[in-house]
C-alpha cells in the first residue's frame, strides 16, 4: 500500500501485488495480468455491464474503473462465485456452483454467454441486498447490463429461482418448458446446452481471452470519409515509432487483393489512387508490442484522401449520372418475381391499395467484438483462432489473400459472443494473417466497439412501395412491391438478402397475381449484409403493415384478412412453388387469435384507456410471417459431420458448423443421443475446426438444424450400422439382436463397453467413425418455378402495447407468439430463440436505429444505438406448432429467424389501434408518435 | 497514447490540492470518472498527466446536518445519495435525480462532485440541486470558499472552477421545514445516451392552499443551467389549478428557448414535454408539502 508504483488487490480470496500500468483499467489487468478472463469487455463504454465485477461489495463497471483505484480493494470475480456458495441438489449432495450460476444454466438463460458473467455478478449483487427481489426489482438492477440473445425472460426467472434455493436451502424449482409434441428419448427433451458449465463460470474462452507468447496487437488504419480517392498515404512515421513492428499497405498483399463472400468486391486494404467506398475502408494495418503502441502508430500515419461525391441513398444511386461505386456501376442487382398478371388482378379488384414503407439500417451489436488471432506454425502453416460463422469461407479468403493453398490455413473457430450474421463476412482475419505472415508471430486484432459499429455488414435498409388488390370478401387478387436496398459500399450477401426481401414481399399468402422488383445497390453507407431476418423483417414490416389498413379499408377484422388468404398445404407461392407438407400457419394464426381474445374479453383491437391513468392507451395488434429454411434458389445446400467412438466409450461428432449462441451443440447432441441410444453427456461436439471437422456450410438462413442436423442424424446412423456390424461379426451374432445402451453395447444378453468394443477396432485397424455429407433437397432458382425453398417456417403473433399519449414512450406489455418450427429438437434453446427474436424485434420496431448521414456513421457507440435492455421485457407468451418436414431430421426446420419478422409489425399495428396513428417507417420512436398524435388532434 | 501517466489517491483535500497544483502535466480530480475517462477514451477531452482520485478524503465523503444545512460530500457515491435517509427527508428532488444517473453499476462511483464539475446543461444531480439553491463549497490553493451553484458554469461542459488547482468540496443545502418540499422528474429514450431529454426538479413553498414560494430548474434549456424565473412568478402566491399551470405552461414556452439536438429530441417535443413534467413535480411536490410534516 505504501509504495505508490504497487497496487495491491484481493480477488477471489487471492492477495495480489503488482506493479501499476499507467491508463490500465480493473479489466485488463483483471483479464490480461491476473487471466481472469471471466471478466468481458464488450463495449469498452460503460454502458453494457458484461465487465461487471464486485468491489469492496458493490457492482461496478470494470472496464472504466482505474485499476489503480482498485488498489487495497476485494474483488470477487465469476470465477470465484461458486467458493462463495454451492447448490444443493435433489439427492441431497451440493453442486459446485453458485446457485445463480445452476439456475442459468437450468432455464436456458445462457446463449451465447458473453455477456453472462456480467448478468451473474450483476444478479449476485442485487441478491445480497434484496434476497428476494420482485420482476422490477431485477429489471431495475440489470438495467445496463444488456443481453443481446436478449434471454431476458429466463435470465428474470432464473434469478427469481436462484432467491428461492438461496432462501430455502432447497433444491432449484425445474423451469416451466413443455417438450415437444413429438419428443423420442432425448430428441425434443428439454437438456442443458453442453457447453453452460463452462459459460457460466467463466471459463468459456472466446478470441480475446487467448494470449500467446510473444504475440503482437495489431491496429487498423480506416479511410474516415465515406468517398474519395487515396491521394497519399505515408507510414513512415508510424514505421519508426518504437514498438512498431510492422505496418502494411495494400502493396504489401502477396495475394489477391479483394474478399468477399459472393463477389471479391471488398479491398483488404485501398492502395494509393484507388477509391474509397466507405468509411470503414481499410488504409493500412500495424502490428505492434502493445496494443496502445499500435494505436498510437495510427495517429502517426499520414493520408491524403480526394473528395467524391458522397451517394448515401440507393435512389440516388440508381440515377444515370451518379458516382460510380464499382467499375460495373451502382445496380448490384435487379430482382424480379412474377407470377400471373398484375395488371389483371388490380382490374378484378374492389379496393385497391398503395403505399411505401421505409426500413432503416440496424446492427447485430452481439456483444462480443470481433476479434481475430493469427499465428504461423513452425510447419509453414498459418493458424486463425477467431468465432467465424462461416469457418472454411474464411480458410479460403485467408488463403486468396496470402497466395497460399487453402490447407495452408486452418480456421479454430472459438465460441462466438453472438453473431445473428453479422459475423459471415471477414472482419480482422485476412489483416491479422497478414501481419503474422510478415512478422512472424501471433498477431492479435481486436475490434473496439466503435470500430465493430462502422466495419461490420448492417442490415440493409430498405424502402418498399406496396400495392395490394383485394374483393369486399377479403381475397386479394393482386401485390404489387418495388424495394429499394441498400447493400452499401460493398456486395456482402446483398443479393441474396434482397432476394429473399424480394420473394418475401407479398407475405406468406396466396396470391394468384405477384409482381415484385428489387434493386439492389451500392452507396457509400458501410456495407450490408446478413442479419437475422435475411431481408424478411423489412418486407414483412412493409405488408403486415398494408394488410391491417386493408382490413379497415373493407371494414373486417385483421385476422380474418389474413386467415382467408393465408398459405396451407396445396397453395402455390408467389415463385410458383407448390406447398406440399409442413405450413402451420393457420394453426399459429388460430392459436394466437384465440389466446388474444381471452386475454382482451373478444376485443383486442378497441383501444382502453388504464384505470385511473386515462393518458395510457392499450390495444393489441396482430401480424403474421415465414421465411424459408436454408440456401434455396438452386444453391446446393449441404453439410458434412462426422461421428466417431473414442478409447473411453464416448462419442464425439464434428462440423463446421458454427455456434454463435442460438444452442447447435444441444441439437447435434440430442440428434446423435438419440440415433445411437445414449446419454446426451456422452456425446461431446466439436465445431468450427478446419482441420478436424468436415465442412458444415455457412452458419446462415436457419439451415443448421435442418441441415447439419441431418448429416449427424446420419452419420450416427451409419456409425450405429458400423459398429452393430464390427460386434455382429466378432460375436457371431445377428445385427438385429445387438442393442446399444449408454455406454454398453448387448450383444446376446452379454454386455460389451463401448470403450473395449473402440479399442478392439481401432487394434485391428478399423476405425469406429462414420462420416456423412448430407445435401439437402435440390431446389430451383427464382425465376423457373417449382421448390425455391425446401422448407418453410411459419408463425403469428400478437403485441399487446401500452402508449403513452402524454410523451409518446410506447411499452410493449404482452407478445403471444406461434411458431411452426416443424419439431422442438431443443425446446429449451427454442425457448430462448422466442424470447430473444423477440425482444430484437421490440428493439427493431421501438428503438434501433444505425443512423449514417452522409456516409458517416452517427451510431459508432454503443450508447447511441439504443439496443434493448431488460426493461423492455414483456410477458412472452409462447406457443411451439409442429407441423414436421418429412425431409427435416424428426421432422425440424429452421427457426433461429422467423422468431423475429412478425413482432415488428404486431406491435406497429397495435400501436395504431391504440392511437389511430400509423407508422409507416421504424423505429416508431416516442417522439415521432408524440407529434403525430399532435398532429392528428390539430387536423381532427 | 494512455488516458492517464499517474493516478494518485490523496488522503486530504491539501493533499489533494497539492498534487493539483505540482503535477508535471495537466492535473485534474476525478471523482467516479464515469465521464472524464469516457471523454478521454474516446478523444473528447485530451490525456491527462496526473488523475488526482478525491474519493477518499474523508471531507468529502460527509453527509450529514452541520447546523442549519445539510451537507452532502462532492465523493459520496450517487447511490449512497440516493437511498440516504436525510436526503430523502430534506432534498427528495436530490436523491431521485440521483437515483436517475447512469446505470446501477455507475451509481455506485458516480459522484454529484463530477456530476456538476462536469457541467453538462441537462445533468440530473446538478439540475436538483439548482432547485434547492445549493451553496458549492471549493478549495482551492489560496483556502475554501462558498459559492451559489448558480454562479458555477461557463458554458455546455465549461465551468467557473480552475480544474487544474481546485476541487469541490460538497454541497450545502437548505433543512426542509413544514410545508416545504421538492421534487425531480424526467423523460428519457429507454436506452442508450444516457442524457434525458428534458428533466426537471422543483422546490416550493405550501401554505394551505398557496404557493408562497417556488424554485424551478429544466435541463438542458441553454449552454448554462438556470432557474426559471419566470415561470416561478407565474406560481408564485397562486394555487396550482389549471388556470395558475397554464400561465405558467405559457411562461415556460415564452422564456426558455429548447434547442432541437439530433440524437435526442426536437425543441417542439421539449417544449410539449416541458408541460408533462411541470405538471408531475409541481403535483408532486404540492403533495408532499402537505404530507411530509417535518417533525
Amino acid at each position: 500500500m505504501n509504495d505508490p508504483n504497487m497496487i495491491t488487490l484481493t480477488v477471489n480470496g487471492n492477495t495480489y501485488q503488482l506493479p501499476e500500468i499507467p491508463g490500465e483499467m480493473l479489466a485488463d489487468l483483471l483479464r490480461y495480468r491476473l487471466k481472469l478472463t471471466g471478466t468481458k469487455v464488450a463495449c469498452g463504454e460503460a454502458e453494457c455491464g458484461a465487465c461487471t465485477v464486485i468491489l469492496n461489495g458493490e457492482p461496478v463497471l470494470s472496464c472504466s474503473y482505474p485499476a489503480a483505484k482498485a488498489n487495497g480493494a476485494n474483488i470477487l470475480t465469476i470465477e470465484g462465485l461458486s467458493s462463495v456458495q454451492t447448490t444443493p441438489a435433489s439427492d441431497g449432495s451440493q453442486i459446485p456452483l453458485h446457485p445463480l450460476q445452476q439456475s442459468f444454466i437450468e432455464y436456458g438463460a445462457v446463449q451465447c454467454g458473453f455477456c453472462i458473467p456480467g448478468q451473474i455478478m450483476t444478479s449476485y449483487a442485487l441478491l445480497q441486498r434484496n434476497p428476494d427481489p420482485s420482476e422490477e426489482d431485477i429489471k431495475v438492477a440489470l438495467k445496463d447490463t444488456l443481453c443481446r440473445c436478449a434471454g431476458y425472460p429466463t435470465i428474470i426467472s432464473a434469478i427469481k429461482a436462484a432467491a428461492r434455493t438461496l432462501q430455502t436451502g432447497r433444491p432449484l424449482p425445474p423451469p416451466q418448458i413443455d417438450p415437444s409434441s413429438h419428443a423420442g428419448r432425448v430428441v425434443g427433451t428439454v437438456q442443458p446446452r453442453p457447453d453452460a458449465v463452462a459459460k457460466v463460470t467463466g471459463k468459456a474462452i472466446y478470441t480475446d481471452d487467448i494470449q500467446f507468447e510473444n504475440m503482437l496487437h495489431a491496429r487498423v488504419k480506416r479511410a474516415g470519409v465515406p468517398s474519395g480517392i487515396l491521394r497519399k498515404l505515408d507510414i513512415e512515421k508510424a514505421q519508426k515509432l518504437p514498438g512498431v513492428v510492422a505496418v502494411l499497405t495494400a502493396e504489401d498483399i502477396p495475394g489477391e487483393k479483394y474478399h468477399g463472400l459472393v463477389i471479391p468486391d471488398w479491398p483488404i486494404m485501398v492502395g494509393i489512387g484507388e477509391q474509397i467506398r466507405t468509411v470503414g475502408d481499410a488504409l493500412a494495418i500495424v502490428a505492434a508490442e502493445s496494443r496502445q503502441i499500435a494505436t498510437h502508430a495510427l495517429d502517426l500515419i499520414e493520408v491524403e484522401i480526394e473528395p467524391l461525391p458522397v451517394i448515401d441513398h440507393p435512389v440516388k444511386a440508381i440515377q444515370e449520372n451518379a458516382l460510380r461505386i464499382h467499375n460495373n456501376g451502382n445496380l448490384l442487382k435487379h430482382i424480379k418475381v412474377r407470377k400471373g398478371d398484375v395488371e389483371q388482378g388490380f382490374a378484378q379488384a374492389d379496393v385497391v391499395l398503395e403505399h411505401t414503407y421505409h426500413t432503416p439500417m440496424h446492427d447485430h451489436a452481439f456483444m462480443e467484438p470481433e476479434c481475430s488471432i493469427a499465428r504461423p506454425t513452425p510447419e509453414g502453416r498459418m493458424e486463425l483462432y477467431v468465432g467465424s460463422q462461416i469457418p472454411y469461407s474464411d480458410r479460403n479468403q485467408v488463403a486468396r489473400a496470402l497466395g497460399v493453398p487453402e490447407e495452408k490455413v486452418r480456421i479454430i473457430g472459438q465460441l462466438i459472443g453472438g453473431g445473428f450474421g453479422g459475423k459471415e463476412d471477414i472482419a480482422g482475419q485476412i489483416h491479422a494473417a497478414l501481419l503474422a505472415n510478415v512478422t512472424g508471430r501471433p498477431v492479435k486484432l481486436l475490434f473496439d466497439r466503435q470500430e465493430s459499429l462502422v466495419v461490420h455488414p448492417k442490415r440493409h435498409a430498405t424502402q418498399i412501395r406496396v400495392k395490394v388488390g383485394a374483393k369486399m370478401d377479403g381475397s386479394l387478387t393482386a401485390v404489387e412491391t418495388e424495394l429499394f436496398g441498400d447493400t452499401g459500399a460493398y456486395a456482402s450477401l446483398g443479393e441474396k438478402v434482397l432476394t429473399r426481401a424480394t420473394t418475401h414481399s407479398s407475405g406468406p399468402y396466396e396470391i394468384p397475381n405477384v409482381k415484385a422488383d428489387c434493386y439492389a445497390m451500392y452507396t457509400n453507407n458501410p456495407p450490408a449484409g446478413a442479419f437475422r431476418g435475411f431481408g424478411v423483417m423489412q418486407s414483412a414490416f412493409a405488408i403486415e403493415s398494408m394488410m391491417d389498413t386493408l382490413a379497415e379499408v373493407l371494414h373486417m377484422d385483421p385476422v380474418e384478412l389474413r386467415k382467408k388468404n393465408a398459405l396451407r398445404v396445396g397453395s402455390v407461392t408467389n415463385t410458383g412453388q407448390v406447398l406440399r407438407e409442413s405450413v402451420g400457419l393457420m394453426e399459429c394464426i388460430e392459436k394466437v387469435e384465440a389466446e388474444m381474445n381471452r386475454l382482451s374479453d373478444g376485443s383486442p383491437f378497441t383501444p382502453k384507456p388504464v384505470e385511473g391513468a386515462p393518458h395510457l392507451i392499450r390495444a393489441w395488434g396482430f401480424a403474421v410471417g415465414y421465411k424459408n429454411t436454408g440456401l434455396g434458389g438452386g444453391a446446393p445446400d449441404k453439410a458434412g459431420a462426422e461421428v466417431e467412438l473414442r478409447r473411453d466409450g464416448t462419442f464425439q461428432v464434428r462440423s463446421s458448423s458454427a455456434e454463435l449462441g442460438q444452442g447447435l451443440p444441444t441439437v447435434l447432441q440430442v440428434i446423435a443421443a438419440e440415433e445411437l441410444n445414449q446419454n446426451p453427456r456422452q456425446i461431446d461436439v466439436l465445431l468450427m475446426d478446419t482441420d478436424l471437422t468436415p465442412d458444415g456450410g455457412p452458419t446462415t438462413a436457419s439451415r443448421q438444424t435442418f441441415v447439419t442436423g441431418n448429416a449427424v442424424r446420419h452419420a450416427a446412423r451409419a456409425l450405429r450400422q458400423l459398429l452393430t456390424s464390427e460386434l455382429a461379426e466378432r460375436y457371431d451374432v445377428p445385427p438385429q439382436e445387438i442393442r446399444f445402451i449408454e455406454g454398453l453395447a448387448q450383444v446376446n444378453g452379454k454386455q460389451v463397453s463401448l470403450s473395449h468394443l473402440a479399442e478392439q477396432m481401432l487394434e485391428s485397424g478399423r476405425q469406429p467413425l462414420a462420416s456423412y455429407t448430407y445435401w439437402a433437397p435440390a431446389t430451383r432458382p427464382l425465376g423457373q418455378g417449382g421448390d425455391m425453398h425446401f422448407a418453410f417456417s411459419f408463425a403469428a403473433q400478437a403485441a399487446e402495447v401500452e402508449v403513452n399519449t402524454l410523451t409518446g414512450e410506447v411499452k410493449v406489455l404482452r407478445l403471444i407468439i406461434a411458431n411452426d418450427v416443424g419439431t422442438a429438437i431443443n425446446p429449451l434453446g427454442l425457448r430462448g430463440q422466442i424470447e430473444g427474436g423477440a425482444i430484437m424485434g421490440i428493439g427493431h420496431a421501438l428503438t434501433e436505429n444505425f443512423i449514417v448521414e452522409q456516409g458517416r456513421v452517427i451510431t459508432d457507440r454503443l450508447a447511441r444505438y439504443r439496443m434493448p435492455s431488460i426493461t423492455f421485457t414483456p410477458e412472452i407468451i409462447p406457443f411451439v406448432v409442429e407441423h414436421p418436414v418429412s425431409e427435416g431430421p424428426f421432422g425440424a426446420k429452421g427457426v433461429g429467424e422467423i422468431v423475429l419478422i412478425p413482432t415488428i409489425p404486431a406491435i406497429t399495428n397495435a400501436i395504431y389501434h391504440a392511437v389511430g396513428v400509423r407508422f409507416d417507417r421504424i423505429p416508431v420512436d416516442q417522439e415521432k408518435i408524440l407529434l403525430a398524435l399532435k398532429e392528428k388532434a390539430a387536423t381532427a | 497514447m494512455n488516458i492517464w501517466q499517474k493516478y494518485v489517491i490523496p488522503r486530504s483535500i491539501e493533499e489533494a490540492i497539492h498534487y493539483l497544483t505540482s503535477a508535471p502535466g495537466s492535473a485534474r480530480p476525478i471523482g467516479g470518472g464515469t465521464d472524464l475517462l469516457l471523454e478521454i477514451q474516446q478523444g473528447h477531452h485530451p490525456p491527462v498527466h496526473t488523475l488526482v482520485d478525491v474519493t477518499r478524503i474523508p471531507d468529502l465523503l460527509r453527509l450529514q446536518e452541520i447546523g442549519e444545512r445539510l451537507f452532502i460530500g462532492a465523493a459520496v457515491p450517487v447511490k449512497v445519495i440516493t437511498e440516504s435517509p436525510l436526503v430523502r427527508h430534506h432534498a427528495l428532488a436530490v436523491a431521485e435525480a440521483c437515483g436517475l444517473i447512469g446505470g446501477p453499476q455507475v451509481r455506485n462511483t458516480a459522484t454529484l462532485g463530477g456530476n456538476v464539475a462536469h457541467a453538462l446543461p441537462a445533468a440530473d444531480g446538478m439540475i436538483s440541486l439548482f432547485a434547492l439553491d445549493a451553496q458549492v463549497e471549493i478549495a482551492g490553493a489560496t483556502g475554501r470558499r462558498l459559492q451559489p451553484i448558480h454562479t458555477l458554469f461557463k458554458g455546455p461542459g465549461q465551468s467557473t472552477l480552475d480544474l487544474n488547482s481546485e476541487i469541490i468540496v460538497g454541497f450545502y443545502l437548505p433543512l426542509r421545514k413544514s410545508g416545504q418540499s421538492s421534487a425531480f422528474s424526467r423523460v428519457m429514450r429507454p436506452q442508450g445516451v444516457a442524457l434525458p431529454i428534458l428533466n426537471m426538479a422543483v422546490w416550493m413553498e405550501r401554505e394551505e392552499q398557496v404557493i408562497r414560494d417556488i424554485h424551478i430548474a429544466i435541463g438542458p434549456s441553454g449552454p448554462v443551467p438556470f432557474r426559471a424565473t419566470q415561470v416561478e412568478k407565474e406560481l408564485i402566491g397562486k394555487s396550482p389549478d389549471s388556470f395558475a399551470l397554464k400561465r405558467a405552461k405559457e411562461a415556460i414556452h415564452q422564456s426558455i428557448q429548447f434547442r432541437s439536438s439530433a440524437m435526442r429530441a426536437s425543441a417542439a417535443y421539449r417544449h410539449h414535454l416541458s408541460e408533462v413534467l411541470l405538471e408531475e413535480v409541481i403535483g408532486k411536490a404540492w403533495q408532499r408539502a402537505f404530507e411530509l410534516e417535518v417533525a
